[in-house]
This record gives C-alpha cells, structure tokens and sequence, in this order.
C-alpha cells in the first residue's frame, strides 16, 4: 500500500469521525464511562491493597526472646547466627530498658502502673527480626527455635496468615472485576461501532463497488474507531484525575489523615491510569471496528 | 470486451437465474439488455460485477477470464467497470466532488491528476456548480449525473447501467441518455439493463431480450419488443 493510499485512507478517517460526530459520541461515551468504572474500581482495589500492605508491614516481624542470663558474647553471637539466614531482612536488638519504653508509651495514660520496675525489669532482652518475605516466617522461626540461648519466639501468624488471605481474595476479586469489565466494555463499543457501521453499510456497499479493497474500506473505519476509543479514555483519564484528586483532597482536608494513608495518592496513580486506559481505549477502539466490520466485507 | 459461454446461474435455493446463456460484446458497442422483472437481467450484472459466482460457464471482460479470479482481486477487476445504479448509491458524507474523487482516491492516483480530472467529468455531466453541495441537496437528474460521472472518471473500458432511469420522470431520464450516449461515443462499451420502452426505441441501438433465463431476442438496432411488462 503506497504512501498516497495511507495518507488517503488517513484523511478518510478524521473526516468520517468528524461527519459521523453523533454516532461517534454514544462510542466515546460508552468508552469513557467503562473507563470510569474501571478506574474507580482499580482505584479501589489498590487502596484496599495499601491498607493490607500497611497492617502487613506492622505486623511482619519475628521477635525472639532471650534467655536472662546471657552474656553479651552470647548476645551477639546470637544476632550473628540469626543474620546468616538470607531470608533474614534485618535483625535490631531490643534491650529490656527499650522494651519497658515502648510498653509505657503503649500504655499511655496507664503507664504508672509500670513505674518502679525500671529496678527490677521483669522483660527480656529481644531480637526484631523482618523477613524479606513473610511467606518464610514459620520455616524461619522452626530454625531460630532450634539457636541455643532464645527463650521463646513471638510472630502474629495468625493475623499475617489471614491478612495474606483477605489481599489475595481482594486481588483476585480485582483482577476479575476489571477482566469482566473489560469485556463488558468490548462488548458495548463493538455493539456501539457495529450500529455506526450498520448505518453506513451501505457506504461499504458502494466503496465495494466502486473497486475499493477491503483493506481500504477498513482503513478508515479503524482510524475512526482508534480515534473515538482515544477520545473516550482521555476523556475518563480529566475526570477520573480531577475527580480522585478532589475526593482525596476533601477526604485528607476534612476528615481523618489517618484515612488518607489507606487511600493511594493520585500522584502515584494517574501516570498508570494514563497510559492503561489510552491503551484499552485505542485497543478497543480498534478491535470493535475490525470485528464489527467483518461481515460487511464479504459483498 | 463482455463474452458469456453457455453461463448457467443457480441460486442456492434451486432457483434457476440463468440457462446457457452465451453472448459478445465488442469494444465501444451500446447494448440495451431488456426482459421483465426476474428474468435474469440483475444476474448478469452480479456476475459481472462478481457478485455471484456462475454455477456453469466461462465469463470473460476485457480479455480476462474473470470466473478464474481469487476473492482478493475482486476490486481489482471492478476498477474496469464503472457502474451506475437505478438508486444512485453516493456516498452521503460525501460532496459531490468528493464522491466523485474517491474513486479515483482509492486506486492511488496523483492528487494532482485527481484535481485536474474531476472538475473535468463534472463539468462533462454539467454539474460544476454543485461540486461541494451533498447528495441530498440534488435532484435526482443531478444525483445519477454524479453518479455517472464517479463511474467514468476513471476511464474503465465498460460501463454497466442498471436501470439508471428508473427512478427519473421522462424528461431527466433522456438526459441521462444523452450522457451516456456521450460516453459511448468516446468509445466506452456500455451495457444498459432498463425497462424503459420509450428510450429502447427511440435510441435503436443492439438490444439483447431475456426471458426465463435465456435469451430470446439479440438484434442489431432493435426495439423494446413486445409482452414485457414495462415494471
């Protein structure tokens, strides 16, 4: 196909979306809305997964206890042992006095209770240990059991292993959705395009007849729907950035900071969004075109 | 230029379109091809144009035997055949010189040549003055002059006309005639199926006469004949 033919089947196209105009705006909205929905469910899936991500990183370390009467040989001894492990992130030691300084600070306004045992301190000296991965965890502490010099170990397993479960399920649940989503939006925009291009088979006909090849008759209908799938995503792109960035704006300004944290920042977001939805907008734009043209072709 | 040898046509449903039909034209002839509704006139234009496929028989245009030819150069072989139809078929987003230029736009030539040729027909069909109005701003006189003019902008050896009156009052449709019969003169070979009495008569030229399938009647400046149904 010479450079003429493309310039040609080019200019057929802007100017078949610009005549077609009415048409093409039930395919943008039909695109931008599917998009909406699309980023809003993306923009749900991701905070729900920080919240998990956050609680996980709270949660996800082993701390080991150690026997009370140790020297400082064996301390470090000890530490050197845990470190050898590679799937040992990082090791910090926590002295008794630091642990009482933590429980009074957890304690708050109870935490005169605590006075006085900075004497005889009842706790233990002890190891902070995080895992590069906790899916380890229970191999890690089965051989940190079996180090000479640990009293006891203590991880929140049970909350790690049921927060992994509840993030697997919503990201699974989120992959699913927006795959459904996708499909729903194939669907209606071939649908939309298949009505734009039954209204103009005729137009098709007479191209045929007039010795047009299917691939120029093609041509320009795909730069049509490329165009209006462009359309669509840029136009879900203004309105899913203006109005997240508002709602996280109104949300960290009038109620909690706390909540804020849970939510993902726009800023982090809105460079994936953009190039996600310009790539499933022009995608489907273009798909809906050559399936929907399909059977016009064979006259 | 056109050659049918013993053509038979069957539709899918057993219907019988066409029995043996052989016929020739030769290169700058003007042949009126008459018979009443479903006599077969419709199938041999479909057939020319490839539109169907003939059950039996060999076709041959402009030297090429087109029963041979592979779905892809379909276009290729409708580019030698301008055509007009009874219901016009503009292109509706299209102007006038749009419409006309597309069909010179798709087989790749110069823009150059496509704004030297098109002011050019449209000027030979005696409508420059509405070059960039849209076909439904035309009578239909001027919308079938467009549709003249697309067919031969690109100098095809034939043009085919399908009923290309039909639609017209008396007056528009001579007209027509006389654009055609301009074509023919230049040297183009035109095939015009039509049930137009008055034209067939007064213009006296080849007309070839189906019934049932077959042809019954070919015969140099003939008339329309008698026992078709003018519908």
């Amino acid at each position: 196909m010479g450079f003429r033919v493309f310039k040609n089947i080019l200019k057929q196209g802007f100017q078949g979306m610009w005549r077609n105009r009415s048409m093409g705006l039930a395919s943008i909205g039909s695109i931008s809305a599917v998009l909406m929905i699309l980023g809003v469910v993306i923009i749900l899936v991701l905070s729900i997964n920080n919240v998990a991500m956050e609680i996980k990183t709270k949660f996800d370390e082993i701390q080991v206890f150690l026997k009370d009467d140790l020297t400082a040989e064996d301390i470090d001894k000890i530490q050197e042992t845990i470190e050898e492990d590679d799937r040992v992130l990082s090791v910090v030691f926590q002295s008794k006095g630091q642990g009482l300084e933590i429980m009074k600070k957890d304690w708050e306004e109870d935490s005169y209770l605590l006075e006085g045992l900075e004497e005889d301190n009842p706790l233990q000296d002890s190891y902070i240990i995080q895992l590069k991965d906790i899916k380890d965890a229970d191999d890690v502490v089965k051989k940190l059991d079996t180090i000479e010099g640990i009293e006891y170990i203590n991880y929140y397993k049970d909350i790690i292993d049921k927060l992994l479960v509840f993030a697997n399920y919503i990201r699974f649940g989120g992959i699913v959705v927006i795959g459904i989503l996708v499909l729903v939006s194939v669907f209606i925009i071939s649908n939309t395009i298949k009505i734009t291009v039954t209204s103009r088979k005729r137009e098709v006909n007479i191209m045929k007849y007039v010795g047009a090849t299917n691939g120029y008759i093609r041509g320009p209908f795909i730069i049509e729907g490329i165009l209006f799938g462009l359309i669509g995503s840029v136009l879900s792109i203004f309105i899913i950035n203006y109005g997240y960035d508002y709602f996280f704006k109104s949300v960290s300004d009038k109620l909690y900071v706390l909540f804020t944290v849970w939510l993902v920042p726009p800023t982090l977001l809105m460079k994936d969004i953009t190039i996600m939805f310009s790539a499933i907008g022009v995608g489907i734009g273009a798909l809906g075109s050559i399936v929907s043209l399909k059977r016009f072709l064979n006259v | 230029m056109i050659k049918f040898e013993n053509v038979s046509k069957e539709y899918n449903n057993n219907v019988r379109a066409l029995t043996n039909v052989s016929l020739d034209i030769r290169k700058g002839e003007f042949v009126f091809l008459v018979g009443s509704s479903g006599a077969g006139k419709s199938t041999i234009i479909k057939l020319l144009l490839k539109e169907e496929e003939p059950t039996e028989g060999k076709i041959i245009l402009n030297d090429m035997d087109i029963t041979k030819v592979r779905n892809r150069r379909i276009p290729y072989i409708r580019r030698n055949i301008g055509v007009v139809f009874q219901d016009f078929r503009l292109l509706p987003n299209k102007t006038v010189y749009e419409n006309v230029a597309f069909a010179m736009e798709i087989i790749g030539v110069h823009p150059k040549e496509i704004r030297r040729n098109v002011p050019m027909v449209l000027s030979m069909v005696d409508l420059s003055r509405k070059a960039s109005s849209f076909p439904d701003q035309l009578s239909g006189g001027e919308r079938q002059r467009v549709s003249i003019a697309r067919a031969i902008v690109n100098s095809p050896p034939v043009l085919i006309a399908d009923e290309p009156t039909g639609n017209l009052d008396p007056e528009t449709a001579w007209e027509i005639m006389r654009a055609l019969s301009e074509i023919n003169g230049r040297g183009t070979t035109v095939l015009m199926a039509t049930h137009a009495k008055d034209i067939v008569n007064h213009m006296k030229k080849r007309v070839i006469e189906i019934n049932e399938g077959k042809i019954v009647r070919d015969e140099q400046k003939g008339g329309y004949g008698d026992g078709i149904s003018s519908i």
